[in-house]
């Protein structure tokens, strides 16, 4: 008893005909069918190759064109011509000529023995598959299909579209489910001939030649009729990927397919030469693992999710999505903070200490890009020049969250830095805006500079921040954005504080034990006044009484706002 | 698209076209071997000028990737490049003494002789400084990947252009015939690239790097182009619009993916930052034959006699194709 092998042929002859040696050599029964469309040359070059070996032989001809009936046809001629020629075949097993087995064939008896009448060929209905290109599934077997999917795209499409319009749906013979699979399979003897000597096969054939795509369902469906066992999947190693071309397979992929322990692996590039001879050469049968492709199933859904979905926040030559298609905006969360570094002195160094994070000064600073600890250059060779960033500054920004993985970034800003990031951020998931309003005039109320000044320079960033304040409430923002005015925020520095680390490092249990230190504030409320009697009117700070200061509080112990 | 843009759109690859037409006359023939071309050969198209010392790598580093047959336009050179190209068995040699600027820079040369021999084959157009590296380049020939290609349907392949420096001044360690240039010329910058689309030509502008962090940050708009389509399955109707930037018609531009994905793309390791640069720099800057106005020359000789050291601590020695991976310069896509 040994198993046999169909072999569909098309292509790259020398190595199918060293595949069909190797198991005509080994005992095993081949029959080649090679597509009609293939020169009477190449035919005739592969007859002569495998001329000496007698249980080599070739089945007839068919035109194959990829989804039509005609690989069915083919596959029922040679499958008829191995039962007929060859008796002591109990398992017939259905190859391509780009198939390449990884395990000798007395494995493959072996493990056939001792599943003597099940069925090897993957079997689902149509409800459970998820592989369908072309979001056809149950529609491939109402529907009729006289154009091509591959030359008459157009055309094809339309002629569905117009029968589903119509509502038109063929009947299915009497007794069939509709099955899908992949089209390699390893069928007993008693089932393959139940299939082919059916007395309705007529019926069948005839229905299923106007199915699309036969060659995944004809045996499918069929096997549930006769079979007694099916074990529902293939003992050939073949992925498909999203667009439904098969994967193929390199000299790299040597390891990976030597411990897959699969019987045989399609596809494989014809010209992976390390990985025909070490499959090919003479080998004791001693494994009886099962086939376990775990592994490559993981690397190949991996490279799918990448062709996909890439990598979150990645921006580059071949990744460039169009807005709101992102699938992240940038690729880590990260915090800004506006106004603090105004109210508070060295507010950089406090945080640094409560979160491991990298906190930077003003990114987007009008002078320079304030990297961390006053670099002048960031992870990834960032320049701080403020000419390179502002001349792309959404992407100064997505390489500076890239280029830091691994580490939460965060940053200061202000009315009086380049704006332009502002739609971005507040849009974007992963980012955390804190903001407490008005703080920009701090600085101006500690400067010498001539007050008219002061007032025009108070107007343009009260402006500015006033429409940062309107992106960050409108309806459209996506980042954690809280927003204090000024007034509240010194009355209770400490509250607000503790949310924002808890946030930044949830795990950590450290409690925020000192305040950062506040500037002085005493005569904001008259500075305030001042502006006032300028004509400017400051609407950001909340209110600060004119003349005696706010009292900021001791902080308080224990986290306020949990309840007990 | 529009009517009006693609008549212009086609105006505009029809003129490239007859551009490299008119100046096939200045190519002469050095060494002709076109006839040895197998259908399934990989070309390598490359105009150059006095590269001799860089060659025998360069031959090599493509032989070895398995690509089959080289075409060379050499500009006039006078240091014997011509004729070491000339003895090569799998070298297709033209020269000319035509002006390298008049020629767009090469490219009408180059046009040309890709309408007539690279039709239907994988092309490869690259300097002599550029390496090509791909998804898995150090286990698969390039044939595997055009192969691959092929099954997708997928007719151009970007490489964005890498800039490799050494750590220290440029001309420090000189290069010897036939070194690996990377062995000196070892450090890129890793992650300062700046993107936009190009709603024209549907490409992606990629400017950063050394180059525009130090000779350009003044002037960001100025800074070189670093996107590259390098690897192409030539048909009779495509032209390069500008260097191997941009490609007509310009579907071919599409190589990236607009809703999130990754497509596949690889890198082009630019091994320009080698001795003997300066030298190079003072003769171009007499020739004035490069692109806008030698403007990059110009950059590069102000600032490389006081401060000629790219390097910096956060510059990344490179290892293998699969750092750039894993740094977000190119991907293997679905490629697996």
């Amino acid at each position: 008893m040994t198993v046999g092998f169909i072999m569909m042929c098309h292509t790259a002859f020398d190595r199918a005909a060293q595949v069909a040696r190797y198991w005509g050599a080994h005992g095993a029964p081949v029959v080649i069918h090679v597509d009609a469309r293939v020169s009477r040359h190449d035919y005739m070059a592969l007859g002569r190759q495998l001329a000496d070996l007698d249980n080599v032989s070739f089945s007839k001809r068919f035109k194959c064109e990829w989804g039509t009936w005609s690989l069915v046809a083919a596959a029922q001629a040679g499958a008829e011509q191995m039962l007929r020629q060859h008796p002591d075949v109990n398992h017939v097993f259905l190859a391509s000529g780009s198939c390449l087995p990884l395990r000798p064939v007395a494995e493959l008896n072996d493990y056939l023995a001792a599943h003597p009448q099940t069925d090897f060929i993957e079997s689902v209905t149509t409800a459970e598959v998820g592989w369908t290109v072309g979001g056809i599934d149950m529609e491939r077997f109402t529907l009729r299909f006289p154009f091509s999917w591959k030359k008459r795209r157009r055309l094809f499409d339309k002629y569905v579209a117009l029968q589903r319009r119509l509502g038109v749906k063929r009947r299915i013979p009497g007794g069939i489910v509709p099955h899908l699979g992949s089209q390699w399979w390893c069928l007993s003897r008693a089932t393959l001939s139940a299939i082919l000597q059916d007395p309705d096969r007529a019926t069948y054939d005839r229905y299923f030649s106007r199915v699309w795509i036969p060659d995944e369902s004809y045996f499918q469906s069929l096997a549930r009729l006769h079979s007694t066992q099916i074990e529902s999947r293939s003992l050939t190693l073949s992925k498909f990927d999203y667009q439904g071309k098969p994967h193929i397979f390199y000299d790299d992929h040597l390891q990976l397919l030597r411990r897959s322990d699969c019987f045989v692996a399609r596809k494989i590039w014809p010209k992976a030469d390390k990985l025909y001879t070490n499959f090919l050469a003479e080998r004791p049968a001693e494994s009886v693992a099962e086939p376990n492709p775990s592994k490559i199933d993981r690397l190949f859904s991996k490279a799918v999710e990448r062709r996909t979905k890439g990598r979150p926040g990645l921006y580059m030559q071949s990744r460039f999505p169009r807005q709101d298609h992102e699938n992240g905006k940038t690729s880590a969360h990260y915090s800004i903070f506006q106004g603090f570094s105004d109210l508070f002195e060295n507010f950089e160094g406090w945080l640094a200490k409560y979160v491991g994070a990298r906190v930077h000064g003003h990114l987007f600073g009008p002078a320079r890009a304030e990297f961390a600890g006053g670099a002048a250059m960031f992870n990834g060779c960032m320049s701080d020049s403020a000419t390179l960033r502002d001349y792309n500054p959404r992407g100064f920004l997505t390489n500076l969250i890239w280029n830091g993985r691994g580490e939460r970034q965060c940053f200061m800003f202000s009315p009086r830095d380049t704006q332009d990031i502002n739609w971005f951020t507040a849009t974007d998931p992963n980012a955390q805006i804190s903001v407490i309003s008005g703080a920009w005039a701090v600085p101006l109320f500690h400067s010498n500079r001539d007050f008219a000044d002061i007032r025009r320079e108070a107007a343009r960033l009260q402006q500015i921040e006033i429409d940062h304040l309107n992106i960050l409430r409108s309806m459209y923002v996506k980042a954690r954005v809280r927003i204090w005015n000024m007034a509240d925020f010194i009355e209770n520095p400490m509250e607000p504080l503790q949310t924002i680390i808890d946030e930044i490092s949830p795990r950590a249990t450290r409690r925020l034990t000192e305040a950062p230190q506040m500037v002085d504030l005493t005569g904001f409320g008259q500075f305030l006044q001042n502006l006032r009697n300028q004509g400017m009117q400051p609407r950001l700070m909340g209110d600060f009484p004119v003349h005696g200061d706010l009292l900021t509080q001791p902080p308080r112990r224990g986290r306020p706002y949990l309840v007990k | 698209m529009g009517l009006r843009k693609a008549i212009r759109l086609r105006r505009e690859r029809r003129l490239r076209q007859w551009r490299g037409f008119r100046k096939r006359r200045q190519l002469k023939p050095v060494a002709n071997r076109t006839g040895q071309i197998r259908p399934s050969d990989v070309i390598v198209f490359c105009t150059l000028r006095n590269e001799r010392v860089r060659l025998p790598y360069f031959l090599r580093y493509y032989r070895n990737l398995r690509v089959g047959h080289f075409i060379f336009v050499d500009n006039d050179s006078n240091d014997g490049t011509r004729d070491y190209l000339a003895a090569q068995d799998d070298c297709t040699v033209f020269t000319t003494k035509g002006s390298y600027k008049a020629a767009a820079f090469g490219m009408d040369w180059l046009n040309h002789l890709l309408r007539k021999y690279g039709t239907g084959h994988w092309t490869l157009t690259v300097d002599p400084d550029e390496f090509f590296v791909y998804p898995f380049c150090d286990t698969r020939p390039i044939d595997a990947l055009t192969d691959w290609l092929d099954t997708y349907d997928i007719r151009s392949f970007p490489a964005m252009l890498v800039d490799m420096y050494p750590k220290g001044p440029i001309d420090a360690v000189p290069y010897r015939e036939g070194q690996n240039p990377f062995e000196i010329a070892a450090w890129f910058d890793a992650g300062n690239y700046m993107i936009s689309r190009n709603s024209h030509m549907q490409n992606l502008w990629i400017q950063g790097g050394p180059r525009a962090r130090i000779f350009f940050a003044d002037e960001p708009l100025a800074a070189p182009s670093l996107n590259k389509i390098p690897l192409v399955k030539w048909e009779r109707s495509y032209v390069f619009a500008s260097s191997t930037h941009m490609i007509l018609p310009r579907g071919l531009n599409r190589v990236y993916d607009a809703w999130g994905g990754e497509k596949p793309s690889g890198c082009l390791l630019h091994a320009k930052f080698l001795s003997p640069l300066t030298e190079k720099v003072a003769e171009e800057m007499v020739r004035r034959e490069h692109y806008a106005g030698s403007r990059e020359y110009e950059a590069y000789s102000a600032r490389l006699s006081s401060q000629p050291d790219l390097w910096t601590k956060w510059s990344e020695r490179y290892i293998n194709w699969r750092q750039l991976e894993i740094l977000g310069l190119m991907s293997k896509g679905n490629w697996a």
